[in-house]
């Protein structure tokens, strides 16, 4: 889950990591006061949950009231990736001296925490990765939500150019990693984590994301999640205990277990269709779990054909064919359906089917053959 | 021969009086695994289906000659229920449970790199040597036994593989399922280097995904040390970069995460990546030859 800048920097400042001061407007009346509050020049910071805001013109410096007056209205009317802005967080503006990359998360190769940082912080770190590797620099922590403080005295000399810096940084990546633990974080970063004219070290940027599988242990960042940029479909399957995406083709899909949900994406591409999402019913599927999971499926209008692909293991067949007639009885089936049963319970299944006129194949390969047909018929 | 499961498994389940527990409990017994007791805390004394349970895996492993745990509690209580059998000594660990907090899986594996326990999962299937036992959640029934040992990131796209296989009169050694999640215990490094020890398996398949560099990582052993022929079938060469595609560990965040650039870099070791699932018995029938 992710969450925004300002409710980030937010929790940054409970973690005692140095913040900008800056307040969250969606109007541009509590944008003025929150700007003469703060004192101007202030920057003005489109909060959008996609990457990419700066170069979309989703930032703003602004040196007086007047500015802002002119500035707000623009940012508002923006549309960052297809997603409107709603949320403008205004912050002082300071005189940046220098820019560092600041940030920790997990390494599954390592089963391990690792805190990175970088001197060159500010622009693209994926890039600087690429480009120059030994620019990056890396902390392991041996799985403890400890750092052992000689080693990071060691590694904030690597990084920070003085006393100072490196006592401020080792200070900041301490409480950062306590936020990351305590949060159950996936990524923590400080992009830039920046020096100013003064000499005093602020993070100018914050992001946060949370580990999905912890939030039933945080209610309070749960709550943190701003709906608007989840997909209406996702959400509702993942309210119903299903995982889907959405694609832009025509053959809509529902599957059991993800493996075999890519792997039918896969061969219904490689025998000439055009899947229009990838559906996995999960492990102990009821009936309502196929009937929800059909209805979603036939709310996108592109969708002309539907491929049910099961293999039952927990999941059991018969299940699954209750579910289909259930939808047929509930929903409109305005396009054709192919359905693909083996496993537990089979047999069974697909008697409950024939009874209803629905005919069945066995192969996963006969079955996108007959569906990718379907689709281009209609 | 078979890898890490057999005849001589003394299987305990964690969580054996619980919906999923219970029932796989008697698949797996009815299958002819040796499940020697359950453990739910505070329900010692009981039974399920005739298999005594115990308060703790301690008493369990003490009371029954356990060897093997698997374990299918809820989530919130996984890291418990695995670190009980790190402690306890038990040799192979499965965990089943889906939705386990990463952090949770870190501290895991702290004390595991610590001890001689090996964990498989969690967010897994188990695994099965077919004939001889099996430790999971798969239907036994489509399995037969035979050279080709399995190994997978995946469920039911194992058990298409698996059917596929059986169809073609091809048998399997051990199937093994790693997980979905990205830090998981056993990885196909640990797994190749199994089925490469044990004289029976005389084929291997790879069923790898997006995400994470697992299958690079393997592809240089192969091309290393695996003589026996390799074939290998990655899933999600249509998905999106940047989605969750239902597994934890399947998302394309770099360009090493793709399916695309793992099926190059298995191809380059000389495993033999098929497009179709059901392409795999005859790779394996000309390779066998």
């Amino acid at each position: 889950m992710k969450i925004h800048e300002y409710q980030a920097a937010e929790l940054f400042k409970k973690f005692g990591i140095p913040v900008l001061s800056g307040e969250v407007a969606t109007t541009l009346n509590e944008a003025q006061s929150i700007a003469e509050k703060i004192g101007f020049p202030v920057v003005l910071k489109s909060q959008v949950l996609v990457g990419g805001r700066g170069k979309a013109g989703g930032i703003k410096v602004v040196k007086t009231a007047a500015e802002l007056s002119k500035a707000f209205p623009q940012l508002k009317a923006l549309n960052i990736k297809g997603y409107p802005v709603e949320r403008i967080f205004v912050v002082q503006a300071i005189a940046i001296k220098k820019e560092f990359y600041v940030a920790i998360t997990i390494d599954p190769a390592k089963n391990d925490i690792v805190l990175i940082a970088s001197s060159a912080g500010g622009v693209d770190i994926e890039e600087t990765a690429k480009q120059n590797s030994q620019a990056i620099h890396k902390l392991y922590l041996n799985a403890n939500r400890v750092i052992d403080q000689a080693r990071l005295t060691l590694f904030v000399k690597a990084i920070f150019p003085d006393a100072p810096s490196q006592k401020a940084g080792a200070e900041i990546f301490q409480n950062l990693l306590k936020l990351f633990c305590e949060l159950d974080c996936s990524l923590a970063e400080i992009n830039p984590l920046a020096i100013d004219d003064r000499g005093n070290m602020v993070a100018a940027d914050a992001k946060i994301n949370f580990d999905d599988n912890a939030l039933f242990r945080h209610e309070d960042i749960q709550k943190l999640q701003d709906v608007k940029f989840e997909d209406a479909d996702e959400m509702e399957a993942k309210q119903a205990g299903l995982s889907f995406v959405k694609l832009d083709g025509n053959v809509g899909c529902v599957v059991n277990g993800a493996g075999l949900a890519m792997a039918t994406l896969d061969v219904v591409k490689l025998l000439g269709g055009d899947p229009a999402n990838f559906l996995d019913v999960g492990g102990s599927s009821s009936p309502q779990k196929v009937l929800t999971a059909l209805k979603i499926i036939l709310k996108n209008k592109k969708t002309k054909s539907i491929l049910v692909n099961i293999f039952g293991g927990i999941t059991r067949c018969d299940d699954i064919a209750n579910g289909i007639l259930e939808a047929r009885k509930q929903l409109e089936m305005r396009i054709p359906m192919v359905v693909r049963l083996t496993g537990t319970n089979e047999e069974l299944a697909k008697e409950i089917l024939a009874k209803a006129k629905i005919s069945t194949c066995s192969s996963m390969r006969e079955a996108v053959e007959q569906v990718v047909a379907l689709a281009r018929q209609g | 021969m078979s890898i890490l499961i057999d005849k001589n498994t003394r299987l305990i389940v964690q969580g054996i009086t619980g919906r999923d527990g219970s029932f796989h409990t008697q698949k797996m017994a009815e299958y002819g695994t040796k499940v020697v007791g359950g453990v739910t805390p505070g329900k010692g004394g009981q039974d399920v289906a005739g298999i005594p349970v115990f308060n703790s895996v301690a008493e369990a492993k003490d009371k029954t000659q356990a060897n093997t745990a698997v374990i299918y509690v809820p989530a919130k209580f996984a890291k418990d229920a695995i670190l009980e059998d790190i402690k306890a000594g038990i040799e192979l660990i499965i965990c089943i449970t889906e939705g386990i907090p990463v952090l949770d899986m870190v501290d895991v594996q702290k004390e595991l790199v610590k001890s001689r326990s090996r964990l498989l999962g969690p967010n897994c299937p188990g695994l099965i040597s077919p004939g001889k036992s099996k430790v999971g959640i798969m239907p036994g029934h489509i399995h037969k036994s035979g050279p080709i040992g399995v190994v997978s990131r995946s469920g039911t796209l194992t058990y298409e593989v698996v059917y596929n296989l059986t169809l073609k009169n091809i048998g399997q050694s051990t199937c093994v399922g790693l997980g979905g999640d990205p830090i998981i215990g056993t990885r196909f490094i640990d797994a190749l280097e199994l089925f490469v020890k044990d004289p029976e398996t005389q084929g291997i398949v790879m069923v790898g995904e997006i995400g994470g560099e697992d299958e690079q990582i393997a592809a240089q052993y192969i091309k290393r040390e695996v003589k026996k022929p390799v074939v290998g079938f990655i899933a999600g060469r249509s998905a999106p970069k940047g989605k969750r595609m239902g597994h934890a560990g399947a998302i394309i965040s770099s360009g090493d995460s793709t399916a695309e650039a793992k099926i190059e870099v298995l191809r380059q070791a000389g495993v033999t990546v098929v497009d179709f699932p059901d392409e795999i018995p005859a790779a394996f029938s000309k390779k066998l030859k």
